[in-house]
């Protein structure tokens, strides 16, 4: 029987007899519970599920997502956004504005235009769509993309969006945080070498506890500007809120 | 493509702010270290930043070429691991590769790094052959200047075997402690050009959105013994001075990690 919140690699036995149940992650092998993936084991009554350390992203209906576009198709566009799937976006649900027949679809997304944009549908076979409709989805212009781990992305926007209001706040930039790992940051570009490397460092830091308070201190040292994690306004723009996974005990 | 990107780009080199925070006309910090294979004659493992790069010297004895009885003979080849970079893929050789090999070759083969002549067992009959392997472990970006750095930092570490009563190699002694005789030590610094704006040790991210780039192969003595140019967009004379006194002042910095 492997404890609470220790890390298990696939086909290791996470737990035996018939009292549990596999959660997300892990699988039953007659009387034995036995991981799926790489990850940290949550426990939570009779139920084992497993929190993945690292993978792709997988599309989930309705996730916020940056992704860029690799080709254009006679009706729409296909968008790529680091998964091992790649998503379509039709006319229907690329603007709002009246499109012509037969006229050149580059002048509204061309290749490698980078754009924030929302999972309306997956399908059994992961054929998925995307639309641009909806709040605070739009193309993204200027500005660069990182990626991070897909499985770090719910730290990286923090509970309600605070940890990455407090990046904002520090360094004056704009920060979109695609549920895929793809980063849109848009700013002074001394100030958004200082929010790259304070993502990489939530990224990397991710299974601490209290990581919003240290982020706090850490980004007041690099910028001088005082952020109060409490007061920072909840982010409209943001992703998707969705609440952190507690690796380590409570924040 | 990456039009959005490109003014992004630019508008942090008129700050002169990289990507990662260095300035335009900067390395990232170089490491070397030698000896990294045990099989290999000569081995050395470039670290530039995050790119990382393997360079192994394998002697071998072969026949000289007919017009150059007195010579040994010299090969460079690489190889992308699919593994060091999503984009590369298993297979034969593709164009970025054999470049690769190739502007390696010339700054080695053109600056006479390897004295040749000395490479010579039997006169018109048997030579050494230097074969130098570069494999990338991982591309971060500048894969040309770290694995110029890497051969030339793997011939440095080669020692020669030992050969039999045949002048055959005899693989079960231990090796010699003769060093191969070189003679220059060039190094490739590779200029960016993108926009008007110029930059060296291009991150990932910055190397899509090159318009054009000069490798220039340089000596110690300072003597310009082999230029690369890549990308579609063209140079002026004036800029060519410029990139070519860019690679100047930077050359000793790249040399002191050999």
């Amino acid at each position: 029987m492997v404890k609470d919140k220790e890390i298990v690699v696939p086909g290791e036995t996470i737990a035996t007899g018939i009292s549990f149940l596999p959660g997300k992650g892990a699988y039953r092998d007659n009387d034995k519970i036995v991981a799926q993936r790489l990850g940290i084991v949550s426990i939570d009554g009779k139920v084992i599920k497993l929190i993945p350390l690292a993978g792709k992203y997988i599309p989930k209906l309705k996730d916020r997502v940056v992704g860029m576009v690799i080709d254009v198709l006679m009706t729409g566009w296909r968008l790529e956004f680091n998964s091992p799937y790649s998503a379509v976006m039709t006319l229907k649900d690329a603007t709002s504005e009246f499109i012509p027949r037969g006229v050149d679809l580059t002048q509204y997304y061309a290749l490698g235009d980078y754009v924030v944009c929302q999972i309306v549908n997956v399908t059994s076979q992961k054929l998925i769509d995307v639309s641009m409709k909806g709040p605070g989805l739009r193309k993204l212009r200027g500005g660069r993309i990182i990626e991070v781990n897909s499985q770090k992305v719910p730290r990286i926007i923090g509970k309600d969006g605070s940890m990455v209001s407090m990046v904002k706040q520090a360094t004056n930039c704009d920060v979109i945080v695609g549920q895929n790992g793809w980063i849109w940051i848009d700013g002074e570009p001394e100030n958004e070498v200082v929010a790259v490397k304070a993502i990489k460092k939530i990224e990397e830091d991710a299974h601490l506890s209290g990581l919003t308070d240290k982020m706090a201190v850490w980004l007041e040292k690099e910028t001088g500007v005082k952020v109060n994690p409490a007061a920072a306004p909840p982010a409209e723009e943001q992703a998707t809120e969705e609440h952190p996974h507690h690796f380590g005990g409570s924040q | 493509m990456y039009a959005e990107q490109k003014t992004h780009l630019l508008k942090a080199l008129a700050k002169n702010v990289r990507y990662d925070g260095r300035k335009a006309l900067e390395y990232r910090p170089i490491t070397v270290e030698y000896g990294v294979s045990g099989s290999a004659e000569g081995s050395a493992r470039v670290k530039v930043g995050g790119t990382e790069v393997l360079a192994g010297v394998k002697m071998e004895i072969g026949k000289p070429y007919p017009d150059t009885p007195d010579q040994g003979n010299m090969m460079v080849n690489a190889e992308l691991i699919p593994l060091s970079n999503p984009a590369f893929e298993s297979g034969p050789p593709g164009q970025q590769a054999t470049e690769l090999a190739r502007v390696v070759d010339r700054a080695i083969r053109e600056s006479k790094a390897i004295d040749v002549k000395k490479l010579v067992i039997l006169p018109g009959e048997k030579v050494w052959g230097v074969n130098i392997d570069i494999v990338t472990i991982n591309d971060e970006g500048n894969l040309l200047d770290a694995s110029c750095l890497a051969a030339m930092a793997a011939l440095k570490n080669a020692r020669l075997p030992k050969l039999n009563e045949d002048n055959a190699i005899d693989y079960d002694a231990e090796p010699t402690k003769e060093k191969l005789p070189l003679s220059r030590e060039p190094v490739e610094i590779t200029i960016i050009k993108v926009g008007d704006k110029f930059f060296v040790d291009p991150l990932s991210d910055e190397e899509k959105l090159i318009e054009g780039r000069l490798t220039v192969a340089i000596t110690e003595k300072g003597t310009i013994c082999a230029m690369q140019k890549g990308g579609t967009a063209p140079f002026s004379a004036e800029e060519i001075d410029k990139m070519v006194e860019i690679a100047q002042t930077l050359a000793p910095t790249l040399r002191k990690a050999l």
